[in-house]
């Protein structure tokens, strides 16, 4: 793996982007570019070439590497010592880097039953709006010194820092998995056989449903997973590992077609919003993946009714993506000013106000 | 900070807001919240105000927003860092009278509570349901979650269960102006900045949480816990590596040392071996078939790395028995030592053996005891300081030593607070792991939520005034910090 360190580099970019007022579209490998607003900025800054391991102990439970480090390199780094990353995040392309999965917060089907892309954060380093570079959090699963600004730069877009390294918790690979399928025709039916499901301590680490399919994976040491398997019955995907790869990249079926994809975060035992189109449920019924064409205003209300949030993931039309509480989005300019008083660093990836 | 007194017409605007009996001034009244658990530091507060509903706890925030009067919140005052007590001219708040679980929903798998409901009331409420709340810290009989909120409390099963922030989804908080926020969500990821957890741990300096929704997991089928003893510390300390290496997560892995076995087992009678090093409590839980795979693999990795000894408990009678030392080993060591002082330093695990042999160097260079049991699978050290206050100066070497160990967490890349916060007491050693632009990035964050600098003031992040009079400097790639203080 490479390893090439940009600290100077970049911190005299964002000096310079101080000194000249003149704000920062911060970029790893752009997988993730089709996601929010496009920002505002025209310069660009460029982290994917900031490369490397800083520390890798497989005893530890612990990785820390520099932002622009590929996804793929980090992963099969970790395979070679039976570890990884428990999170599961996507990555659309070979291209994405750590530091993008991190800001964009995106974690895959683990998601429910090991943790997001927060809960592994143990710290981070990174140029604030100032370019002042500062230390967060650390390398050890238990700290409570200071505020955990480590965890706030997970999902803000590169809004209040240029991430320059990320310590990450990691675990180990389960020794064995496999896939059960059942046939179960009715939506509402998948998702209340999810949360009996959930409600019993079955060694689950996958939960969704698709097309007329209820797909389990079960992880854990073989016999453990075999006798779940036995108790619990429903077909053996010959596969196994497709279905999820297929849903975790976006790559399977459901995904196609020109329509919006929305994100639809909600408690898991909801009914179905009343909204038509083709839906795909995960993370045991908390994350619902739905490509319609209706209005988002008409989304936006029929999730809100139900208490769950609603996120427009991919679509040609960004303008009302997501919606923060007046409350809410006032703190996030507040906490915005306070990083990055000069709105240099991705302005206007939220909300044109933010 | 502020300089507004608390008036006689403050007091009875509190007393129009809450009523008479939930806004206490008399002295007698007011000694049970001088201090927490760390009972060294106190402040005889001058006002305790006992909200009972949400918009009470509103109305009284902007109160003091209006007249200038600092907040300290306060749950059950377990806190082992002096942060809920008192500051000069402000009031106390109180959640202990906001102590109901609204809602417990076993189709979703969570639980609304307000913020001064017990941490243990939530997992005996749930239990019916087959269900409970992870996090367990060893106060959780008496500790709310308001103050695990403000601590990131963790427990001995946060290595596998993770602390309070993997375990909560939602909460209400109310900010300094009165307005109430509901921060993340039903669902697992809300949209936006993770306001959620940058206030989870933020000790009270951002908002006053009012209620939480937190996860519950299901209870496991199936518990085993193995005691393994060791003739050495350093050989138990890489047992604990190769068990993690070996790719087990256990749900808890405990290490005590000679002095906490021969302390703990002279209190409970355990039946732990005496002459051991050090020993390890291992907790292994799930379906019964993963249990009996990991016990398995536990004993051979223990073994391998030099264990002489290794008890299975299956039952529940002889798991407490295992437990029964490491739980009581507070009130064994408050039997041999007139008073005792608790540290929280985190490390990385590989340096378990090097710090442990250090810090009896240290100690035995002030003449000080320590025992030393923890939470081996985090590196959570929680070394505890025996001295007599009653010796002139002997307080005053405890924390020295207590300084030290702190430091040396810090020096092998760990930190100076696992999971007890920072409070009044570690502000001196919040300067030695964070630089004046990192302290100074703390503070814009505290004044986004909080502008006027109202909740709890003056604790958690130490100003650089402060860390220029303390003389301990963080020293980051060769640069002295705060060049332009003063020094004193
Ligand atoms: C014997 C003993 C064992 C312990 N074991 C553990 C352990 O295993 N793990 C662990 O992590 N800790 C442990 N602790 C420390 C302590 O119990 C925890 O920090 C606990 O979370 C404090 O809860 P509390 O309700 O007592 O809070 P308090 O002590 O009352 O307050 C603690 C802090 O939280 C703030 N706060 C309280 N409520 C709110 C609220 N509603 N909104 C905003 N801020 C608030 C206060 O201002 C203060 O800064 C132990 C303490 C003792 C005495």
């Amino acid at each position: 793996m490479l390893s090439r360190d940009l600290t100077s580099e970049l911190q005299a970019q964002v000096q310079q982007a101080l000194a000249t007022k003149t704000a920062l579209r911060i970029v790893g490998g752009k997988s993730k570019a089709f996601y929010g607003l496009p920002s505002s900025a025209q310069t660009e800054l460029n982290v994917s070439g900031h490369q490397g391991v800083i520390a890798y102990e497989p005893s530890e439970l612990m990785l820390r590497v520099r932002a622009g480090t590929r996804l793929i390199d980090i992963k099969s780094l970790l395979a070679e010592h039976g570890q990884m990353l428990a999170f599961e995040p996507p990555a659309f392309t070979e291209q994405a880097t750590i530091g993008g999965t991190v800001a964009c917060g995106f974690s895959g089907p683990r998601r429910p039953f090991t943790g997001g892309v927060r809960d592994f954060v143990l710290g981070c380093s990174f140029l604030n709006g100032k370019a002042e570079l500062l230390h967060m959090g650390g390398q050890v699963m238990k700290n409570v010194a200071g505020f955990d600004v480590s965890r706030l730069m997970v999902g803000a877009l590169g809004q209040l820092g240029v991430m320059l390294d990320i310590s990450l918790r990691v675990l180990p690979i389960p020794e064995a998995e496999l896939t059960l399928t059942y046939e179960v025709a009715d939506i509402m039916n998948a998702v209340q056989k999810m949360q009996s499901l959930q409600g019993q301590p079955w060694p689950i680490s996958g939960l969704a449903f698709c097309d007329g399919q209820l797909k389990i994976r079960l992880s854990g040491a073989p016999s453990a997973i075999e006798q779940a398997a036995q108790q619990l019955g429903g077909d053996r995907e010959p596969q196994d590992e497709t279905f999820w790869q297929e849903l975790r990249e976006q790559q399977s079926a459901f995904f196609g077609g020109a329509e919006p994809l929305w994100r639809i975060s909600i408690a898991p035992a909801t009914p179905m919003p009343e909204l038509d189109g083709r839906w795909l449920i995960d993370w045991g019924g908390a994350q619902r993946w739905l490509k319609n064409t209706v209005p988002a205003a008409t989304i936006h209300e029929a999730v809100a009714a139900l208490d769950g949030t609603a996120l427009c993931f991919r679509g040609p039309d960004k303008t009302d993506w997501l919606r923060l509480e007046p409350g809410v989005l006032s703190l996030h300019r507040q906490l915005k000013q306070a990083f990055d008083p000069e709105q240099l660093l991705n302005p206007h990836r939220f909300t044109p106000e933010l | 900070m502020s300089n507004a007194i608390i008036t006689q017409a403050f007091i009875n605007q509190c007393r129009t807001l809450l009523g008479k009996d939930n806004v206490i001034s008399d002295p007698e009244r007011l000694k049970v919240y001088e201090c927490d658990a760390l009972v060294a530091l106190r402040v005889m507060p001058q006002l305790v105000v006992l909200p009972e509903t949400v918009e009470q706890v509103q109305a009284l925030l902007k109160l003091c927003h209006h007249h200038g009067v600092p907040v300290v919140a306060r749950g059950a005052g377990t806190g082992l860092t002096g942060g809920s007590i008192s500051v000069e001219n402000g009031i106390v708040l109180g959640l202990s009278k906001m102590n109901n679980i609204l809602a417990l929903d076993p189709d979703n798998r969570t639980a609304r509570v307000q913020a001064g409901v017990r941490n243990l009331a939530i997992s005996e409420a749930a239990k019916i349901h087959g269900l409970y709340y992870a996090p367990d810290p060893s106060s959780q009989i008496a500790c709310t979650i308001g103050g695990n909120l403000a601590q990131n409390s963790g427990g001995v099963h946060c290595l596998k269960y993770g602390l309070t922030v993997h375990n909560v989804l939602q909460i209400k908080l109310v900010t300094m102006t009165g307005e109430l926020l509901t921060l993340g969500g039903s669902g697992l990821d809300a949209p936006g900045y993770d306001l959620l957890a940058v206030t989870i741990g933020s000790e009270g300096l951002l908002g006053i949480v009012v209620e939480a929704t937190v996860r519950l997991l299901p209870i496991q089928p199936c518990i085993q816990v193995l005691l393994a003893a060791f003739e050495n510390i350093e050989q138990a300390g890489t047992a604990v590596a190769a068990i993690i290496a070996g790719g087990l997560i256990p749900a808890g892995l405990e290490l005590m040392d000679n002095a906490a076995i021969r302390v703990t087992e002279a209190f409970v009678h355990a039946g732990y071996p005496v002459d051991a090093g050090a020993i390890l409590l291992c907790e292994l839980d799930g379906p019964e078939a993963q249990v009996e795979a990991d016990r398995q693999k536990a004993e051979q990795i223990l073994k391998t790395h030099g264990a002489v000894e290794i008890r299975l408990a299956e039952a529940a009678e002889q798991r407490k028995l295992f437990w029964a030392g490491r739980k009581a080993a507070f009130p064994a060591v408050g039997r041999i030592a007139a008073d005792y002082y608790c540290m929280d330093g985190t490390i990385p695990r590989k340096h378990l053996a090097g710090v442990l042999t250090r810090i009896n160097q240290l100690a035995e260079a002030l003449g000080l005891r320590v025992v030393n049991v923890f939470h081996a699978g985090d590196g959570n050290l929680h070394p505890l300081i025996l001295y007599d206050m009653s010796i002139p100066g002997d307080y005053d070497k405890a924390e020295l030593l207590g300084g030290q160990i702190l430091e040396l967490c810090v020096e092998v890349g760990g930190t100076i607070t696992g999971e007890h916060g920072v409070g009044l007491e570690k502000l001196k050693h919040m300067c030695v792991q964070f630089s004046a632009l990192e302290l100074e990035q703390f503070h814009r964050l505290k004044q986004a939520f909080d502008p006027k600098q109202l909740l709890n003031p003056g604790k958690a992040i130490p100003t650089l005034h402060r860390c220029a009079e303390f003389g301990h400097m963080h020293v980051h790639q060769g640069q002295l910090p705060f060049p332009d203080l003063e020094r004193f």
